[in-house]
């Protein structure tokens, strides 16, 4: 278990106040000035040697993709870091928390990050629905404004900085990056197309890193502490701590600080209490957020919460939301609610994806009651993998992979109730 | 230049080009709805998808995917396959089966590539979507649950006519596309969103119903709704023109055509003049072909020189000759086209010209426009003009305001204030590599073109390789009446001055006839307009559609346009008119048949013998005690839909008059 030294978000579960006078005694914006003088390079090889992966779902390391921005602006166009506070993904509620009870973590990440990349400011697009969380981010960034941590000449590093606060209006499709550049400018939020990618050419055609909040707000940290530090914890290739958050059937919900690779049992055991009903109980696992595929029960449980190791399983670790449901779960409605939520976010610009979403919806509705054929479940994944990477950004196989993890491990619960729907009819018919 | 393999073959393409270039360069069809050339690449459709390697183990959009060095592409790959059926189902599971009573039916492109690309049947068997029609004005038709969000139409009114009409509505499969508040849209090229549609959500409003493709009879011809010489099909069934399409000419029109161009024609079974009309104590009386031309030979008796000719603005270069040759043979030299009275200098025709040309223009960095309303005077031009300022140009305006669609300085209307160069106009122009200047028809009406000629030194506008000095004219016939002579040096004055026994006026309808109280009005044309209303004769012509003939644009480029139709009723080609009154009036003009008009005109103006732009030499030395006078009190188009006798009598534009300029409500509804 992570030790309570080792934890970045010291004030997660808002035991203390997230003010900046008590944000600084935990140890935020300690001698930033010192931070930035490192130069930017050199943040950027210190974030590297971390093994930090971009922590919103994708898992790109994050300072790889800070060394894409252009070292110097040659046409005078200026750099921008756009932090994705657009927590939208189901199962997913760890930004909130650093948001509304660590806000300044996240603000000076914002500054060292952008410094290290040469931005010019950082907008931070949070969702629409966290109104308080807003709220409280905005004192924080004033307050650092304030205090010349922020803006001109922030901290006495003689850089300028500014960061904004965006609050959408409510699309998930807005957490995808590029179409949140587009909803940032003020335009219907639908993701581009890549290339050009934001590094080159993306908030009003400047050269832009969309980055998560968690991301963003464990940078000065690992920064202190220094890389060695922060990838002594977890596997190779997947360093680190991590929030994760853990939902559904387990004895106490939460969302807690731990060292990547942790095993899942262990996750559950020490933080959660344990399964509701015993372990006998547990049915499924989505690992990662509504859009990773589930994993039964029997594999999930010794398995290593990181990147690669549920990538193995056929899942994947996402955002580290983890659903947890046990037997009194109807699987198959569960994950009909599912398609039902990525049909209704679908922004429809893409063809797969906009009339994928709704077929995969009502057929799984009708799977839901086994009002189908047996050769519609092969049907149906294959509408699956007709959407899945056929489409402009990872909605269209957002929407695929848990369907696909259905029909792999629970397909004769789906052709039980087929049966059973057929048999009833047949009675009737009699 | 990047060298990529396409299905094995390999081949060099542009630097810039797309995948989807590089496939169509090497021989290879790719399905596409939302890719357009002349659009931007949205990559929405998804239809277009190819394997590449290297890349990610999917299949990619090659409209979206630039080509480099070493791709090797594959259209025909079992991946491929799979991944056009599965998106041609998806396009498929809520677009209704309604083709057989849909518009787009047989011009399809979702039925031809459902056809090549899909799948037999299909395995969808949940309700389909339907969707509220959307209302888009009296051009534009909807049916928006055959809409498959292409954005196409979205695209086409945001880039290249610069308005936000037309846009996306809620998201998913709830995605809407339409007007902004369903208002009409508005635009002078709205109706091109009908030919950009792949589908049947967007069709023709007048043309709803009429025909299919495949019993049209197609002709090629050029519109002469204005000076631009849009290149147009015409669609025939029987001897009704159903429907006027743009054709693909980068040089003139790119492919898009004017509202005005594309729906006027319906006018051309309108208030038409199908037979010989006298008028008899005031009134006009159906006569005969030999009665009227006694009365025009016996008015003419004694003095034959005593006639005139009035040429109108949709005219074709060879019944301006043969009205020439007519006139000219009774001994008179009384012919002017410039009906509405201007005089300016004809001397040299390439000061009267749009030199830059069209597509020449899209590559000025600065614009002085004076005295036009490009907009409504050449909707096409625009565009060209809107692809510049995107481009970096500066444009500058002398003359009231309207709305250029792109950014533009109106400096006012004072033409006076262009005898001393303002300073921010003077230093754009100065520091500019290719600097034009456009001369509208207001400012030729106020005298200005003599001062403007000054301009060209001034500006530096004639370059190694450009000249940037042009007129922009708003009459069809006009840059052909020009080269064929059919000018006095006073006008319409000289004319009005010798009080003509005969007035021949060839479809002119702007003109003034008050001065002409006392002459014998012939009118010969193909509508009953004001030229008919003044008429004492009227002699039945034919319109665009109902001869072959030879216009020349603007530019001065010159273009030949076919017979669609036979004319209806008595109706005769004006030319065959004016032969045989020659015959009447017993002098002699040369020529018995179309072909030997041809030969005649093209042996007195060579230019005509050949499409293409005309060569005129070059620009006369400017008089330098010219000066600009006058102020510019609006621009001579006063109603966009209706300038002239076919689009006056044609319901359509009528109907666009009154809903889009002049906000009438939608009287359907009560009906």
């Amino acid at each position: 278990m992570l030790a309570d030294k080792d934890r970045i978000f010291t004030n997660l579960y808002g035991f203390q106040d997230w003010s900046l006078k008590a944000a600084q005694k935990r140890g935020d914006w300690d001698n930033t000035k010192a931070l930035l003088a490192r130069g930017q390079d050199a943040i950027i090889e210190e974030i590297k040697a971390s093994g930090l992966r971009g922590r919103g779902g994708a898992g790109f390391p994050t300072g790889l993709k800070w060394s894409f921005m252009p070292k110097e602006s040659r046409d005078g166009r200026p750099s921008f870091l756009v932090i994705n506070a657009d927590e939208s993904e189901p199962g997913s509620c760890k930004d909130r928390e650093i948001i509304r009870h660590d806000p300044h973590k996240l603000v000076e990440g914002a500054l060292v990050a952008g410094y290290a990349m040469r931005a010019r400011a950082a907008y931070i697009y949070i969702r629409g629905e966290y109104i308080r969380e807003a709220e409280t981010l905005q004192k924080a960034i004033s307050e650092a404004y304030d205090a010349g941590l922020i803006g001109k000449n922030a901290c006495g590093s003689g850089y300028d900085f500014d960061v904004f606060m965006h609050r959408g209006a409510g699309a998930y499709i807005c957490g995808e990056e590029t179409a949140m550049i587009e909803s940032l400018e003020g335009k219907k939020g639908q993701p581009r197309l890549k290339p050009p990618f934001p590094a080159g050419a993306g908030l009003y055609g400047c050269p832009t890193t969309v980055n998560n909040v968690e991301s963003i707000a464990v940078a000065p940290t690992i920064l202190r502490r220094g890389a060695s530090w922060f990838s002594s914890f977890g596997r190779e290739n997947n360093k680190g701590t991590k929030l994760f958050q853990i939902s559904g059937h387990v004895e106490k919900p939460c969302v807690v600080e731990e060292a990547m690779s942790i095993p899942f049992e262990e996750l559950i055991e020490k933080h959660c209490g344990g399964i509701r009903g015993g372990w006998d109980n547990l049915l499924a696992v989505i690992p990662g957020g509504s859009s990773v595929p589930l994993v039964p029960a029997a594999q999930i449980r010794s398995a290593p919460m990181d990147f690669d190791g549920l990538k193995e399983l056929g899942s994947g670790l996402g955002t580290a939301a983890v659903i947890v449901m046990d037997k009194s779960t109807d699987i198959v409605r569960a994950i009909s609610r599912l398609s039902y939520f990525y049909k209704h976010e679908s922004c429809g610009q893409c063809t797969p994806c906009r009339e994928g979403t709704g077929w995969m919806w009502r057929m799984m509705e009708r799977l839901r009651t086994g009002d189908a054929a047996v050769e519609e479940i092969d049907m149906l994944q294959e509408v699956t993998k007709q959407v899945e990477g056929h489409t402009i950004c990872a909605l269209g196989d957002a929407a695929a992979w848990p369907i696909q993890g259905l029909i792999r491990h629970f397909r004769p619960e789906l052709e039980r109730r087929i049966a059973e729907h057929n048999a009833k009819f047949a009675e009737a018919a009699e | 230049m990047p060298k990529v393999t396409v299905d094995g073959q390999e081949i060099e393409v542009p630097a810039g080009a797309t995948v989807l270039q590089a496939c169509e360069m090497a021989g290879k069809e790719i399905p596409r709805f939302c890719y357009h050339e002349r659009l931007s690449i949205a990559g929405n459709c998804r239809m277009c998808l190819v394997e590449v390697k290297p890349g990610p183990p999917k299949p990619q959009a090659s409209c979206a995917l630039p080509a480099t060095d070493g791709q090797e592409i594959r259209t025909d790959s079992p991946m491929v396959k799979k991944a056009r059926e599965g998106v041609m189902e998806f396009l498929l599971i809520n677009h209704p089966l309604d083709c057989p009573i849909c518009d787009q039916g047989g011009e399809c492109d979702l039925q031809d590539q459902a056809v090549a690309y899909g799948r037999g049947g299909s395995r969808y068997h949940e309700n389909k979507r339907a969707v509220t029609e959307k209302y888009m004005g009296p051009l534009i038709k909807t049916i928006m649950t055959r809409c498959i969000h292409c954005t196409r139409c979205v695209r086409f009114s945001e880039e290249i006519a610069g308005v936000d009409e037309i846009g996306a509505l809620y998201r998913g499969e709830d995605m809407q596309i339409t007007t902004y508040l369903e208002q009409a849209a508005a635009h002078e090229l709205s109706a091109n969103v009908i030919d950009l549609c792949p589908v049947g959500a967007l069709t023709s409003r007048p043309y709803a119903f009429e025909a299919r493709p495949w019993e049209l009879k197609k002709t090629l011809s050029i519109d002469v709704s204005d000076a631009v010489g849009a290149n147009i099909t015409l669609h025939s069934k029987g001897r009704e023109v159903m429907r006027a399409l743009p054709r693909v000419n980068d040089d003139v029109n790119e492919e898009w055509l004017s509202d005005k161009g594309r729906y006027q024609v319906d006018g051309l079974t309108k208030r038409r003049l199908d037979r010989v009309w006298v008028r008899r104590e005031g009134k006009l009386q159906p006569a005969e072909w030999t009665e009227a031309f006694g009365m025009i030979a016996s008015a003419l008796e004694g003095d034959k020189a005593s006639i005139a000719a009035v040429a109108g603005d949709l005219l074709d270069a060879e019944t301006m000759f043969a009205a020439k040759a007519l006139v000219n043979a009774c001994g008179s030299n009384l012919t002017e086209a410039r009906q509405t009275g201007m005089t300016y200098d004809v001397s040299n025709l390439a000061a009267v010209n749009f030199n830059s040309t069209f597509a020449g223009i899209e590559t000025a960095d600065a614009i002085l426009i004076v005295g036009s309303n490009v907009r409504w005077e050449a909707a096409l031009l625009n565009v060209r003009l809107r692809k510049a300022v995107k481009a970096g140009a500066k444009v500058y305006i002398i003359g009231p305001e309207w709305d250029p669609t792109y950014p533009a300085t109106f400096l006012g209307s004072d033409l006076k204030l262009l005898n001393r160069i303002p300073k921010e106009l003077g230093d754009v122009m100065k520091n500019a590599q290719r600097p034009a200047v456009i001369l509208g028809a207001a400012a030729l009406a106020k005298g200005a073109l003599p001062a403007a000629l000054k301009l060209v030194d001034k500006f530096n506008l004639v370059r190694e390789g450009w000249n940037g000095f042009n007129v922009l004219h708003i009459s069809a016939a006009r840059m052909a009446s020009l080269m064929l002579g059919f000018t006095l040096p006073g006008g319409m004055g000289d004319i009005a001055a010798a009080s003509p026994k005969v007035l021949l006026s060839l479809g002119a309808d702007e003109m003034d006839y008050a001065p002409y109280a006392g002459s014998l009005k012939v009118y010969i044309g193909h509508h009953g307009d004001k030229g008919a209303h003044h008429a004492d004769i009227i002699l039945p012509g034919a319109s665009y559609a109902e001869k072959d003939g030879t216009y020349v644009n603007t530019e001065g480029r010159v273009q030949f346009a076919e017979k669609a139709v036979f004319a209806p009723g008595d109706a005769r080609e004006d030319w065959t008119i004016l032969r045989a009154l020659a015959d009447a009036l017993g002098v002699t003009v040369g020529f018995d048949s179309f072909g030997e008009l041809q030969a005649k005109m093209i042996a007195a103006v060579p230019a005509f013998g050949e499409e293409g732009l005309a060569d005129y030499g070059a620009l006369p030395k400017a008089d330098s005690g010219a000066k600009f006078e006058g102020e510019l009190a609006g621009y001579p188009i006063k109603d966009f839909y209706l300038t002239n006798p076919i689009a006056r009598a044609s319901e359509v534009m009528q109907r666009c008059s009154d809903e889009l300029l002049h906000g009438a409500e939608v009287k359907e509804a009560a009906e």
